[in-house]
């Protein structure tokens, strides 16, 4: 029998009587969430190649602004200062992204990978004070809810795009006929990823059902909580997907702008 | 599997503690509980370590196997690397009284804070109540519960920021869900989760949910419901208008 000293409460940062890797995930998680907001702040200040032919980047859409055939209301605003750098991603995208930093599932995420609180789970913390989510600004998560009504616009937003997607213009006659090419179907992808993400929301699930006590009295909400449960066990992968794929369908549609890719059209 | 295997055991009491590693000849089926029991009764009679029913149900073998919380009746020796020793620690956020076995009073007298079960009047006569299996559902799964406190122990906010005073930690959490959601209660206990209870510390690490033996979803089915029921009473202005609206 051998005797080594020890003390029974962890004393620092990443200490740990864990023997597994625990540090993988949060190191993942932290590649890989870097890697997504260093690319999508770059493309969002890019300000073109955002569009081609009848496909316009996520990143982008709604085009509010801008000086494609998908802006809204024209080109760039008078009202915008002219000190400040223009890109019609700045109007639109703090909206999913304030989804997803909001989200119940990246808050436990992030907090372990980027603010190592904690590491891991038994895995002893940088810090010894902690106010949670009581104070400004965690406090503000709070309001994940709001972010969700505006994702579930952008989920029907981009849905369109999809539509708008399959109606392709001939440069030579400027006819419009209906068709499909690989960036329709990357398009729609995205789509049914934002929308396997967005609808198993937690606040959703809460909002349509969840609220109740006694849900058997209303079908209709019991349905729609069942379902949004169903997505909500799937919400970890939902994320990563849609993260991941939201990316890729800016990146094929500056590509195939640039000319680097070919969009290869099925019919 | 090797014929030996090694265990680092924490041995003292809170003024003084030590690992101390015992080498104990190990089978087929073995769990690190069976190997305690065999240290304890073949070389140290002095260990202290809490155990019942040895099937994963009264919660009491709980401790850090390899810095994991887990039961050690649960944990089998099969599924551990036994090429080095495998370490057994007490659960790390109560008191340690000796050896492996803590203080975890702590938790009954959380318990007794909550505020009880309060349900409607009886629907019938006879002093019963109708209910729907689909409204029981959820509280169900809370049920299940066996009181290991490992969520409460691998828990950040107790474990490593001692919230002890401002916080009632995961298991406490899933049994004011299983209240709340609870169709016949009429209790309102928001006020008390947003301040007494310290439902705003958690951060939604779900550590909680990944050491629960009974696999409950205590941070996607407990929790997180609960912090939005304490959005909806505290922190949306649009819910809270509607209220003042239907008043």
């Amino acid at each position: 029998m051998e005797s080594t000293n020890a003390t029974i409460k962890q004393s620092g940062f990443g200490q740990t009587m864990r023997s597994d890797t625990w540090w993988v995930q949060p190191l993942a998680v932290f590649a890989g969430l870097s890697t997504f907001i260093i690319y999508s702040t770059w493309a969002a200040f890019q300000g073109n190649h955002y569009t081609f032919g009848p496909y316009l980047s996520p990143f982008y859409s709604p085009e509010l602004f801008g000086n494609s055939g998908h802006s809204w209301f024209g080109p760039k605003p008078s009202f915008w200062p002219s000190v400040l750098p223009w890109s019609p991603a700045f109007l639109i995208l703090w909206a999913p992204a304030g989804f997803r930093l909001t989200c119940y599932y990246y808050r436990g995420a992030y907090y372990k990978a980027f603010w190592a609180d904690p590491p891991a789970c038994a895995v002893g913390e940088p810090r010894k004070s902690f106010w949670g989510e009581n104070s400004f600004p965690l406090i503000m998560q709070n309001l994940h809810r709001y972010f969700l009504y505006l994702a579930l616009v952008f989920i029907v937003l981009l849905a369109h795009d999809v539509w708008k997607a399959l109606w392709f213009v001939d440069p030579a006659t400027g006819n419009v006929s209906f068709g499909m090419g690989v960036g329709t179907l990357v398009l729609a992808v995205n789509v049914i990823l934002l929308g396997g993400y967005t609808l198993g929301c937690h606040s959703l699930r809460h909002l349509v059902g969840g609220m109740m006590d006694q849900i058997s009295r209303s079908p209709t909400r019991k349905c729609a909580y069942s379902c949004v449960g169903c997505l909500n066990k799937k919400h970890m992968r939902f994320a990563w997907l849609s993260l991941f794929w939201v990316g890729f369908s800016d990146v094929y549609v500056r590509l195939c702008s640039m000319g680097v890719w070919t969009d290869w059209r099925i019919f | 599997m090797s014929d030996k295997a090694s265990f680092k055991i924490l041995r003292g009491t809170k003024q003084e503690v030590k690992f101390e590693q015992y080498e104990t000849p190990v089978s087929e089926g073995m769990v690190v509980l069976d190997a305690v029991h065999q240290i304890q009764a073949e070389q140290a009679p002095d260990l202290a370590c809490r155990w019942n029913c040895k099937a994963g149900k009264c919660g009491s073998c709980s401790a850090e196997i390899n810095g994991i919380p887990r039961l050690m009746c649960m944990t089998r020796l099969a599924d551990l690397p036994l090429h080095k020793p495998v370490s057994v620690e007490p659960i790390k956020a109560f008191p340690l009284i000796k050896d492996l076995a803590t203080d975890v009073s702590w938790n009954f007298h959380v318990k007794k804070k909550i505020k009880p079960f309060k349900p409607r009047p009886p629907d019938t006569a006879d002093g019963t109540w109708r209910i729907w299996q689909e409204d029981i559902d959820r509280v169900q799964e809370f049920r299940k519960c066996i009181e290991c406190f490992l969520c409460q122990d691998v828990c950040h906010v107790l474990r490593e920021h001692q919230k002890h005073d401002e916080f009632i930690g995961p298991r406490f959490l899933v049994h004011v869900a299983g209240l709340e959601m609870h169709p016949l209660d009429t209790e309102d206990r928001l006020e008390e989760l947003k301040k007494a209870y310290g439902i705003g510390f958690c951060n939604i690490t779900k550590c909680c949910t990944t050491v629960c033996p009974e696999e409950i979803a205590i941070t996607d089915n407990a929790i997180i419901p609960l912090k939005e029921r304490v959005v909806d009473q505290f922190y949306d202005p649009l819910a809270m208008l509607l209220r003042k609206l239907k008043k």
